[in-house]
C-alpha cells in the first residue's frame, strides 16, 4: 500500500492540505496530547486578547464584547438563525448533490479507460475555472433564486471530490486486485470488496476538500445575489458600515466550517482505522 | 528433456510449461523477458526456481497463475491450458497482498465468501487454517498490527483455505529477517510433508532453494530461460542436520555456481 491520500489529492487538486497532521501526532504520542490542548486553548485566549487590544487602538475594529453583543442581538431577532439555515441548506444541498455525483463518476473514470478518456479533459478544464467565475453565467442562465447558488456550490464540491475519488481508484494496489482474482473474485466482487474499500480514504479526503470549497463558495455566491444567508448579511452590513455584524458573520462561518470539517474528520478516522499511518 | 522426466505419465504431470516466451514493448523496443521456457512439474513435487534478478521468475509465475499471458507457448495445468486465475492455483505474493481493511479472519474468509461457502462452514475452515499458521490469537487483528512474518502466515492461510491443488509462491519470505525466514521454511515444509501439495516456489536465496526443494530450477537472464535443473536428493524431513550436512553443502554450492557463474 502506498500513497498518502492527502498528499496525492493535494498535489493533484492544488488545494490547501486538509488538516490531518495534528490529529495523527496526537494519537501517536499520547503523552503530548494534554499539553497540545492547553496550547490550543491558550492561543485562543491570546488571540482574543490581542483582538481586544487592537480594538482599543481606535482602528475602527469592534471589540470582542461589541461583536458578542451584536451576535446576541442578531440571534435574538431570529435573523442569525434564518441566515445560518439559509446558508447551511445551500451548502449541504450542493455538497450532497456534488459528492453523490462525484463518487460514481470518479469510480467510472478510475475503473474504465473510456470513461476516463471522455470525462477527464472536462473535469480538468473546469477545475481550473474558479467556481466563483461561473456565478455570473449561472445567474444569467438560472435567475437569482436558489438554483444558481446551489449549482455553483454543487460544482465546487463535485470537482474537488471527483478528482480524489478518481485518484483513489487509480492508486488501488494491482497486487490486491490480483490477490482477489486468484481467490476467485470477478469484476463486480473486486469492485465492491477491493476497489471501494481501498479508495475510501481518498474519497473521504475528497469529501472534506469538497465541503471546504462548498462552504467557501456559498458565502461568495450570497455576496453577489441573495435575500438571506450569512454572506448576504455581511454584504448588507458592509453597506451600513456595521462592522460588528460583519465580524459575527466571519466568526459563524469559521466556526461552522470548523465543526463540519471535524465531523468529517471523525468519520474519516473511524472508517480508515485499518490504514498504516507513518 | 532428461529420460527420467519422460517416464512421467500424463497424469503425473501437474504442470506443463511448453516453450513459453514473453515479450514486452519497452520504448518501442521489444524486450524478451522469457525466451522459450519448458518445464514439467510432477504432482506432489516441491520445485524451487532461482535466478538472477530480472531473469523472468515473476513473469513465469504470473503466467502459471493466469495473471499474465505468454506471448507464445502455453502453460498447462492438469491437462488444461491456463486461462486466467483460478482458486485451484493459489498464489502467495512477496508483498503479502493482504486486504488491509479486513481482519486476519476476514482475509482468510475472503475467497470462501467469493465461492459462497455458507457462513458457519466458512468460519470453521478459516479457523482451521488460522490455527495451522499459528495466528489464532490474532484472528481478529488488522494486518497493520502484524509483523511481516505474521502477515505472510496469514496470506498462506488465506491461500490454503481455498484448498488449491497448486501453490505458487513468489519470493514469499523475501522480506523477512533471517530467523523468521528459517522458521517459515520449516513450517512450510512441515505442512507440505503432510499434504504433498504441488508447490512452485520462487526465491533468489540459494540456501532456501536447496533446503526446500525436490528439484531446483536455475534460470538465466537475457533472455529469461532455464539454465539448469538440479535434483536435490536429500531426505525429508529436512532437519537442521540436513541443513548442516556435507551433502546439502555440496548441492547448495552446485546451485550457487550455476546461478552466479552462468
Ligand atoms: N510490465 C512490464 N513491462 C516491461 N517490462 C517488464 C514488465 N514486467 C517485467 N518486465 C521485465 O521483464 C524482466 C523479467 O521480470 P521479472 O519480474 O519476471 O523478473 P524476476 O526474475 O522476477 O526478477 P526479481 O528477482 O528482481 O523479482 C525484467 O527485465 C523486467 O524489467
Ligand atoms: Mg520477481
Amino acid at each position: 500500500m502506498s500513497a498518502d491520500p492527502q498528499a496525492a489529492v493535494v498535489s493533484t487538486a492544488g488545494t490547501a492540505p486538509p488538516e490531518g497532521g495534528p490529529t495523527a501526532a496526537v494519537t501517536s504520542t499520547k503523552r503530548r496530547a494534554p499539553s497540545l490542548l492547553v496550547l490550543n486553548i491558550a492561543t485562543i485566549f491570546l488571540g482574543l486578547g490581542l483582538w481586544w487590544l487592537i480594538s482599543l487602538t481606535g482602528l475602527q475594529i469592534p471589540s470582542p464584547v461589541e461583536v458578542l453583543l451584536a451576535g446576541i442581538d442578531l440571534a435574538a431577532s431570529g435573523i442569525l438563525l434564518t441566515d445560518i439555515v439559509a446558508s447551511l441548506t445551500r451548502v449541504l444541498t450542493g455538497f450532497l448533490l456534488g459528492t453523490a455525483l462525484a463518487i460514481p463518476v470518479g469510480f467510472l473514470m478510475g475503473w474504465y479507460g473510456w470513461a476516463r478518456g471522455l470525462l477527464e479533459p472536462w473535469v480538468q478544464f473546469f477545475r481550473t475555472v474558479p467556481p466563483l467565475a461561473i456565478i455570473p453565467l449561472a445567474i444569467v442562465l438560472m435567475g437569482i433564486g436558489e438554483q444558481p447558488k446551489i449549482f455553483v456550490i454543487f460544482l465546487a464540491a463535485f470537482l474537488s471530490c471527483v478528482i480524489s475519488t478518481f485518484q483513489g481508484v487509480v492508486q488501488v494496489d494491482r497486487t490486491l486486485i490480483n490477490a482477489a482474482r486468484v481467490l476467485g473474485a470477478k469484476d463486480g466482487t473486486i469492485f465492491a470488496r477491493v476497489v471501494v474499500p481501498a479508495s475510501t480514504p481518498f474519497i473521504l479526503v475528497g469529501m472534506r476538500v469538497g465541503l471546504g470549497s462548498a462552504w467557501a463558495t456559498v458565502v461568495a455566491a450570497e455576496l453577489i445575489a441573495a435575500q438571506q444567508g450569512l454572506g448576504y448579511r455581511m454584504q448588507q452590513a458592509q453597506i451600513y458600515y456595521d462592522l460588528p455584524t460583519i465580524f459575527v458573520g466571519i466568526l459563524v462561518i469559521g466556526l461552522f466550517g470548523l465543526v463540519m470539517d471535524r465531523v468529517l474528520l471523525a468519520i474519516e478516522s473511524k472508517l480508515t482505522v485499518w490504514q498504516e499511518r507513518r | 528433456m532428461n529420460p527420467a522426466e519422460q517416464t512421467l505419465t500424463a497424469t503425473d504431470r501437474k504442470i506443463q510449461v511448453r516453450d513459453i516466451t514473453k515479450h514486452y514493448e519497452v520504448g518501442g523496443k521489444r524486450f524478451e523477458a522469457l525466451g522459450g521456457v519448458s518445464l514439467d512439474v510432477a504432482e506432489n513435487e516441491f520445485v524451487t526456481v532461482v535466478g538472477p534478478s530480472g531473469c523472468g521468475k515473476s513473469t513465469l509465475m504470473n503466467i502459471l497463475g493466469g495473471l499474465d499471458e505468454p506471448t507464445s507457448g502455453s502453460a498447462v495445468v492438469d491437462g488444461k491450458e491456463v486461462r486466467g486465475p483460478s482458486p485451484e492455483r493459489g498464489i502467495i505474493f512477496q508483498q503479502y497482498a493482504l486486504f488491509p481493511w479486513l481482519t486476519v479472519r476476514q482475509n482468510v474468509e475472503f475467497g470462501l465468501k467469493t465461492a459462497r461457502v455458507p457462513a458457519d462452514e466458512r468460519r470453521r475452515t478459516a479457523q482451521h487454517f488460522i490455527e495451522m499458521v499459528g495466528l489464532a490469537d490474532f484472528a481478529d487483528s488488522l494486518p497493520k498490527t502484524l509483523s511481516g512474518g505474521m502477515k505472510q502466515r496469514c496470506a498462506i492461510a488465506r491461500a490454503y483455505a481455498m484448498n488449491p491443488s497448486i501453490l505458487l509462491m513468489d519470493e514469499p519470505f523475501g522480506a523477512l529477517d533471517a530467523l523468521s525466514r528459517v522458521r517459515m521454511q520449516e513450517h512450510l515444509l512441515e505442512t507440505w510433508e503432510q499434504d504433498r501439495r504441488t508447490i512452485v516456489f520462487i526465491t533468489h536465496d540459494v540456501d532456501e532453494a536447496a533446503f526446500l526443494a525436490n528439484r531446483v530450477v536455475v534460470m538465466a537472464a537475457r533472455p529469461g530461460r532455464i539454465h539448469r535443473i538440479i535434483d536435490v536428493d536429500l531426505p525429508y524431513p529436512r532437519t537442521e542436520d540436513v541443513r548442516l550436512s556435507p551433502e546439502f553443502t555440496a548441492i547448495r554450492n552446485d546451485i550457487w555456481t550455476s546461478v552466479y557463474h552462468q
